[in-house]
């Protein structure tokens, strides 16, 4: 009986343990999939020939012949379009000037929204906006604004007392009768011509800087300005984790000064971020000015700082790990303390030291707060090394907050956002990966 | 009464080992304690350890056989809050004193741990440990010393084709001879051994005692063990101790045989410990 009853709550709790596991590997999938769903379409998508134009113009890639030969392709199937245009604006001329006006607004939205889809029109003046002198770059991008030209948006207040509902009128109606009237057949029947989509696979979105604020080109200030933070906070952040632990467990004697030492490295680990961000902005660039203005430097000292006593706890935990024998065989032999630390204690706290570095890398690269005031810019150029001691730089994570909350565009550039997700997320999965096999084979190494 | 018993120094055995009374003095404790804190665990012993023999010391668990052992390379200093009082000659010097420096002390006196604390790193690193410690760099004077160590360890022939290999993938009596290999690269006068054999099978055991019979012709050895057999088989001289004193001190055949005092009777003929 006894003997069922222990083997039962075994059961029973190894069953518990499996279903945590579960859970967390489903909340893994449900977090990853639209991540990796969505960003991988910053990478790979159907790219319109607006988009060769860009990366031609812009950034003096693809074949200039072949796009010429489509550019003229697409010229042709987009000439009705535009012949209609000027068709119906010699009608509206010679319209009287109370049934012009009718039509004068309706046809500046036509007007306008095929602008946004196919770009600016032959023969005009080009726009001084980069984001006015192109058409729609993607597919999906095209279904939409395509839609906007064949639809006006209008409220209807019919219900009274109620909200206003929007709804969608067919523009085509609003040109009954008149030359323009065709073109609303016209543009869905030939869209595909007009704007030659072909899968395109953008891996370079990750290479290539922004233009016009991120609605064209990549991400590379972003990233590399996220790869400057981290390695610069791990800089600062793991010489002196590793030395504060070393001290603390090797040298400094048990007392109220260490104790109190250990609460607040404790506390340190529970302040939130934006209060680091707050204080590196108040001392490292207020105080002692490591920079005239935002720099790399300050951002990369304020996030150590935050990793400071993860950095510490697990490498004080991983030192402690190593046996004490090693320390006697070495002080045995005649080794320092510092030798022995050196040679013996650090080498084999190497893998547990590893994986405190490791999850503050990921920590650093994705922190926002701390880098809002000390070191992030939402537009920048990719720096040069020397550059990250006096220059602010963008960074994915803020970058990211920036562009859901403050961008006027975001709309058009969800991808953009989401690409910067995706980007960052794999960015700290690689630095994990990278870490893990490390230690993996250092712990091997040491295993024999 | 106990004083009067840890008085007795070695040479008033004298007349039991005739070659004992030429050897001179090697180590020398007087009136040495060593206290934890404030209990006393090594007390008032005095004794002479001769050169280049073997000393076994003996006694129930807890006798301070350990910390008498740990005084000698003063190892017990990496406990917080021991202190020692009375002297513990080496040299000419009391290494308590306050000139002595202890990284000089502890690579002129040896030390193989009760469990093999091999480091995880390669053999050859392992041995060359010391002597890179010691100011070694030369890669072939390293090789010469880590050669003549391991065979002094009679484990040279076992690990010569995997010097590069972990060392923590021999068996736990093969590490132990590397420890003693270890140990013995940084050319140490005095070996101190606790309980040397006691993680190993009867196998690796009579390895390591036929080891400590070759090396007592050019090291002194100090072994702390819990076999009376062991102790009988090779040691030269053997301390008792009990309670933290120093009960009998002498020749090992006649401690073995012929022991002066009652204590020493009981523990061997298994009374008591
Ligand atoms: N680190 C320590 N702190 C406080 N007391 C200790 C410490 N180490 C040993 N002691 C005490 O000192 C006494 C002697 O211990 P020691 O280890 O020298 O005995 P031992 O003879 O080697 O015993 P064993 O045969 O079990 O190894 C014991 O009573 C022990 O409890
Ligand atoms: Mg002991």
């Amino acid at each position: 009986m006894r003997l069922g009853t222990r083997k039962l709550l075994d059961k029973a709790f190894s069953g518990l343990g499996l279903m945590a596991i579960a859970l967390m590997a489903m909340a893994l999938v449900l977090i990853l999939t639209p991540i990796i769903w969505r960003g991988s379409k910053a990478y790979l998508f159907k790219g319109t020939i607006e988009h060769r134009r860009v990366m031609l113009e812009q950034f003096g890639r693809g074949d200039a012949k072949a796009f010429n030969r489509e550019t003229r392709q697409a010229a042709e199937a987009r000439a009705p379009v535009y012949r209609m245009l000027e068709e119906f604006e010699a009608e509206m001329k010679a319209m009287d000037r109370t049934v012009r006006r009718n039509y004068k607004d309706a046809y500046g939205e036509v007007e306008e929204a095929l602008h946004v889809l196919l770009g600016p029109r032959p023969g005009k003046r080009t726009p001084v906006l980069l984001r006015q002198q192109y058409g729609q770059t993607r597919w999906d991008r095209t279904m939409v604004k395509l839609h906007e030209v064949l639809y006006a948006t209008e409220w209807d207040y019919s219900t009274p007392g109620a909200m206003g509902v929007q709804i969608e009128k067919p523009r085509v109606d609003q040109f009954r009768g008149t030359r323009l009237e065709p073109l609303f057949d016209y543009l869905p029947a030939h869209i595909d011509e007009m704007m030659r989509p072909r899968t395109t696979f953008y891996w370079r979105f990750i290479t290539d800087t922004s233009k016009d604020s991120h609605i064209f080109g990549g991400i590379w200030p972003e990233v590399l300005g996220t790869i400057y933070l981290t390695l610069g906070a791990m800089l600062f952040a793991v010489p002196m984790g590793v030395i504060a632990a070393v001290y603390l467990c090797e040298y400094a004697k048990e007392g109220r000064i260490i104790s109190f030492l250990r609460i607040c490295i404790s506390t340190l680990a529970g302040v939130p971020s934006i209060v680091f961000g707050l204080f590196g902005l108040a001392f490292f660039l207020n105080t002692i000015h490591v920079s005239d203005s935002k720099s790399v430097l300050a951002g990369s000292l304020t996030l150590s700082l935050l990793v400071l006593p993860t950095i510490i706890r697990s490498s004080e935990e991983a030192i402690l790990a190593v046996p004490r024998s090693y320390k006697e065989a070495a002080f045995g032999l005649g080794a320092g303390r510092w030798r022995t630390v050196l040679t013996v204690i650090l080498p084999a706290a190497l893998p547990g030291i590893l994986t405190g570095i490791v999850i503050s890398m990921g920590r650093a690269a994705g922190e926002t707060a701390p880098i809002i005031f000390t070191a992030a810019v939402s537009v920048g150029m990719p720096l040069k090394l020397w550059e990250t001691m006096n220059q602010p730089t963008p960074a994915l994570p803020w970058n990211i907050y920036n562009l859901c909350t403050e961008h006027e565009a975001v709309d058009e550039i969800r991808h953009v956002q989401y690409g910067m997700v995706l980007t960052l997320v794999a960015l700290v999965l690689l630095l994990n990966l990278a870490a893990i096999t490390m230690r993996a084979r250092i712990a091997k190494k040491l295993r024999g | 009464m106990n004083d009067d018993i840890t008085l007795r120094r070695f040479d008033q055995f004298a007349e039991h080992n005739d070659s004992a009374q030429e050897a001179e003095t090697h180590i020398e404790a007087r009136e040495f304690s060593l206290f934890y804190g404030n209990f006393e665990a090594v007390r008032k012993v005095s004794l002479q350890v001769p050169k280049r023999m073997v000393t076994a010391m003996i006694g129930p668990s807890g006798c301070g056989k350990s910390t008498l052992l740990r005084s000698i390379n003063r190892m017990n200093d990496l406990i917080p809050s021991t202190h020692a009082s009375g002297q513990m000659i080496f040299d000419g010097h009391n290494i308590y004193g306050r000139n002595i420096d202890v990284v000089t002390l502890r690579s002129r006196v040896g030390m193989v741990f009760q469990k093999p604390n091999v480091f995880p790193k390669s053999i050859f690193d392992n041995v060359a440990y010391g002597p890179r410690l010691q100011g070694v760099k030369n890669r072939q004077q390293l090789g010469e010393i880590v050669e003549t160590s391991l065979r002094q360890a009679a484990i040279w022939d076992e690990v010569k084709d995997r010097l590069n290999t972990n060392a923590l993938g021999m068996s736990g009596g093969q590490q132990q001879r590397l420890c003693i290999a270890r140990a013995l690269a940084i050319k140490p006068e005095i070996l101190l051994m606790d309980e040397p054999t006691s993680a190993l099978d009867p196998k690796a055991t009579a390895k390591i005692e036929d080891l400590i019979g070759e090396l007592r012709e050019a090291y002194t050895i100090i072994i702390v063990t819990h076999n009376m057999q062991q102790a009988a088989r090779v040691s030269d001289l053997t301390a008792f101790m009990y309670e933290g004193v120093l009960v009998e001190f002498g020749n090992t055949k006649q401690l073995f045989t012929n022991p002066d005092n009652p204590q020493t009777e009981n523990y061997i003929t298994g009374r008591f410990g």
